[in-house]
């Protein structure tokens, strides 16, 4: 059955290693994934542990859906404490590594403490070892995960891995599987670094038994129908994420030269029918790939056409890609966007955080904030394509004094920049804004100040917000499944009801993230696709565990709760610009100067936004400083946490 | 004339839908090891082939069966086998040139694709149209139509050269 699957805590100080099953009362509480790894986080690190430190854990998180049948349900959460952020890092991968676990016998992996050389961990049939590394240290991500298949003789391996970023303690190092498949964003590649782990590895031939076959593969079918019928997926499914691109692109959502605009001029060379043509040439005509059990197959297979890395296969590019190597740096050439992607995916870097980084580099070089003699030669002026390629090396590598001081992470990087370098950066909670630009759009610039893990599209952007679907849609979708009566508006432009679309989709990315299913499959980028309703019945049918739509969003209002326990207790306040839920002061201050009519010349009202974090607080059930109230914490059954139940 | 197993492997996406529906289909449990369709991969070029039984004419396996337990059933096209004979030998799974029998090591006993009696799961649900079940005679118009077409694309990408020079 899915629910027997364990967790193992292994500590790499001692080399104990044990094994655990989850009670069914924190599988009810939690479910597993995101959700139950933020349990696990708060009840296994101390207040203010370094992140570097043997005392922090890195927690790899399979949803609970992991290894049965349901479509786009390969999803793995990776949990710790942030090297970029000092706070709450998650990042999640889909890939084929988090089923393989299930089949070796676990959902979940916690490693503690310490090795004193390069190991990784072997996940093998409900057995657990650590293996010496000492060989494949060094190696690049996917070169890591052959050369684990060759060292253990199994071809059918599948690794979480770290590469060069990781090793070298970049503060935004990725854990990676398969090609390019990243579980980014906030360093836990840097953790699983400073522990001296290379990689988790996993092989499992047991059965997962499926709670109600007949159903689980009928309902299946209705699932993929529902997510395949999606025009979002079919266009997905043929251009990949860059479709995202062109359309963002157009009416000017766009972040370029870090933030002095909000469009790209002359991308035609990114757009994604041309990087569909790329594809299509080194590739052939089917070049799209799919993560385990998905049909939505939204990752493009490309070869680079042209200069040294010519013929070099990798996967992507994503929407995120061309966003922070060619729309922040203003370098949007296709070749470039290729290499970029493929060393962040070789180095195991977050293309958002480096790009991000790198674009903010070459504004405050145009400001003369950075010092001449510190460059080490690299012209970094925004449109230099070969700045932007250096970059990433000399920072997963650590070269030269620049490349050392931005491999840190930005705060800590405009820390030791000094003068007024940090008002430049566009970040919450230290971590860099996606490449989007939101100051047309106050829901999408509500959700970049309030996701927990930092200023992020993936824990509660409102994306169909920009859909301007009409009211009664909107009421449909976020009436269920507890009913909603307030306020909401079609307009992009407006303030109104935003709060509460961010909280819903708070809940209901966190639901699939516990679940282990990928934000694809609901309500992100399509308000057709399934969610509350559709997630009980797959539940059911899989595991037998019978929840109803209500206990879901029950699960992941108090798995959100948790994360924002654990943020709490690690110095978030509400207005703190470092630590805190509050946007960079160019959001307010510094109008768009390019884009459709009505997003040209546009800031986000700073009263108007105070307001609405005012009502999603209120929703979420917190108290004005942004504190947890006591009565919350009784309604979600977390008033004795830490619990230690596991 | 019955229906066969056509697997058009530039299609696949690598998905491996088709494993996990074939085993919960069978065996009421996820679990790719007792698959009858295996997609095999190379990762590092993004190349993906699902392999299944081609329900031979002449097969191996049944003329290497020591207990006559393989058999072809003609109309459903199909190569079966009779477990209440099978002595789990598994010469089949010796003499398979496409490695398609194979031996399940939980439940000890060989096994191979069985159509799904006519209605194959892994088709039903490989939405890139991957793994199709069609008959045998469209299997080859298909593939003639699209040798004709690299012909004919050939042909005028030549003359296009030629009228270059």
């Amino acid at each position: 059955m899915p629910l027997d699957r364990k967790l193992a805590i292994v500590d790499l100080t001692t080399g104990e290693i044990e094994k655990k099953t989850i009670p069914l009362e924190l599988r009810k509480k939690f479910l597993g994934g995101r959700g139950l790894a933020a349990y696990l986080l708060l009840n296994h690190t101390p207040k203010d542990v370094d992140p570097y430190g043997p005392d922090n854990v890195v927690i790899i998180s399979g949803g609970i859906l992991c290894g049965t049948l349901a479509s786009g349900t390969g999803r793995c959460d990776v949990m710790t404490k942030s090297t970029l952020t000092n706070l709450l890092a998650s990042g999640n991968f889909g890939g084929f590594f988090a089923p393989e676990l299930a089949h070796a016998g676990f959902h979940h992996i916690m490693v503690k403490g310490k090795a004193d050389h390069p190991v990784y961990i072997f996940c093998h049939n409900g057995e657990v070892e650590i293996r010496d590394a000492g060989d494949i240290w060094g190696l690049p991500v996917s070169d890591t995960q052959w050369a684990i298949r060759e060292d253990l003789g199994d071809e059918e391996v599948k690794s979480a891995v770290i590469g060069p970023a990781g090793e070298n303690l970049v503060a935004y190092a990725n854990v990676m599987t398969g090609i390019k498949n990243a579980a980014g964003r906030c360093g836990a590649g840097a953790v699983m670094g400073s522990k001296n782990l290379k990689a988790v590895a996993a092989r499992g031939t047991m059965d997962i038994k499926i709670a109600h076959p007949d159903e689980a593969l009928e309902f299946n079918k209705r699932f993929i129908d529902q997510i395949t019928s999606a025009k979002v997926n079919q266009t997905m499914g043929t251009l990949g994420t860059p479709f995202i691109w062109g359309a963002t692109n157009s009416w000017g959502g766009i972040r370029t030269r870090n933030f002095q605009y909000n469009q790209t001029e002359y991308a035609d060379d990114i757009e994604p029918e041309h990087l569909d043509e790329i594809a299509e040439e080194t590739c052939g005509e089917y070049h799209m790939t799919a993560c385990y059990g998905c049909q939505v197959h939204c990752r493009a297979q490309y070869r680079i056409p042209e200069g040294p890395y010519k013929g070099v296969y990798d996967e992507g590019p994503e929407y995120t890609s061309q966003g922070a190597f060619c729309g922040e740096t203003d370098t949007p050439r296709a070749t470039t966007l290729l290499v970029c992607n493929h060393l962040a995916d070789k180095y195991g870097v977050d293309n958002l955080e480096i790009g991000s980084i790198i674009s903010w580099a070459m504004e405050l070089n145009e400001m003369g904030i950075l010092p001449a003699d510190k460059l080490d030669g690299v012209d970094l002026r925004f449109g230099n394509d070969d700045a932007v390629i250096e970059m990433i090396d000399r920072i997963c590598f650590r070269q030269g004094w620049l490349g050392d001081t931005l491999a840190k992470g930005g705060i800590q990087a405009s820390d030791i920049i000094g003068k007024n370098s940090f008002d430049y950066m566009i970040q919450v909670k230290g971590m860099n804004n996606l490449h989007s630009d939101e100051r047309a759009t106050p829901a999408l610039a509500l959700n970049c100040a309030l996701a927990s893990r930092g200023s992020d599209h993936l824990r509660s952007r409102p994306a169909i917000d920009l859909y301007h679907l009409p009211e009664p849609v909107l009421r449909k979708i976020y009436s269920s499944p507890i009913p909603y009566d307030g306020p909401l508006s079609s307009e992009h432009t407006e303030y109104i009801g935003k709060p509460y679309q961010v909280f819903w989709h708070e809940n209901c990315y966190m639901a699939v993230d516990c679940l282990g299913i990928c934000k694809y499959h609901t309500t992100f980028l399509g308000a057709t696709l399934p969610n509350f309703e559709d997630w009980s019945k797959v539940l059911y049918y899989n595991t037998g565990l019978d929840m109803t739509p209500e206990e879901i969003w029950d699960v992941a209002r108090r798995s959100n709760m948790v994360e924002r326990m654990y943020q709490l207790r690690e110095g978030l306040t509400r207005d703190d610009l470092r630590k805190g839920d509050m946007l960079n002061h160019r959001y307010f201050d510094e109008p768009t100067r390019r884009g459709a009519p009505d997003v040209v010349g546009r800031v986000i009202d700073k009263k108007k936004f105070v307001k609405m974090i005012d009502e999603f607080y209120e929703h979420k059930g917190l108290d004005k400083e942004g504190n947890i109230k006591p009565e919350t914490l009784k309604e979600l059954d977390l008033e004795n946490e830490p619990s230690h139940l596991l | 004339m019955a229906k066969v197993l056509y697997i058009d492997y530039q299609k696949c996406t690598g998905c491996r839908t088709c494993e996990q529906v074939c085993s919960v289909k069978h065996d009421g449990v996820v679990n790719p090891m007792r698959s009858r369709i295996k997609v095999m991969k190379w990762e590092a070029e993004g190349l993906y082939v699902p392999v299944s039984c081609q329900q031979c004419q002449d097969a191996p396996c049944m003329n290497v069966c020591p207990v006559k337990a393989i058999s072809r059933d003609d109309e459903m096209g199909c190569v079966e086998i009779d477990y209440d004979a099978c002595i789990g030998c598994r010469s089949c799974v010796i003499v398979c040139p496409f490695g398609a029998m194979s031996f399940n090591t939980i439940d000890r006993q060989v096994f191979k694709c069985d159509l799904c009696d006519g209605d194959p799961q892994c088709v039903r649900f490989c939405d890139v149209g991957a793994v199709q079940y069609v008959d045998a005679e469209e299997v080859a118009i298909d593939k003639k139509r699209h040798a004709a077409e690299r012909l004919s694309l050939a042909g005028k990408e030549s003359a296009a050269l030629l009228a270059q020079f």
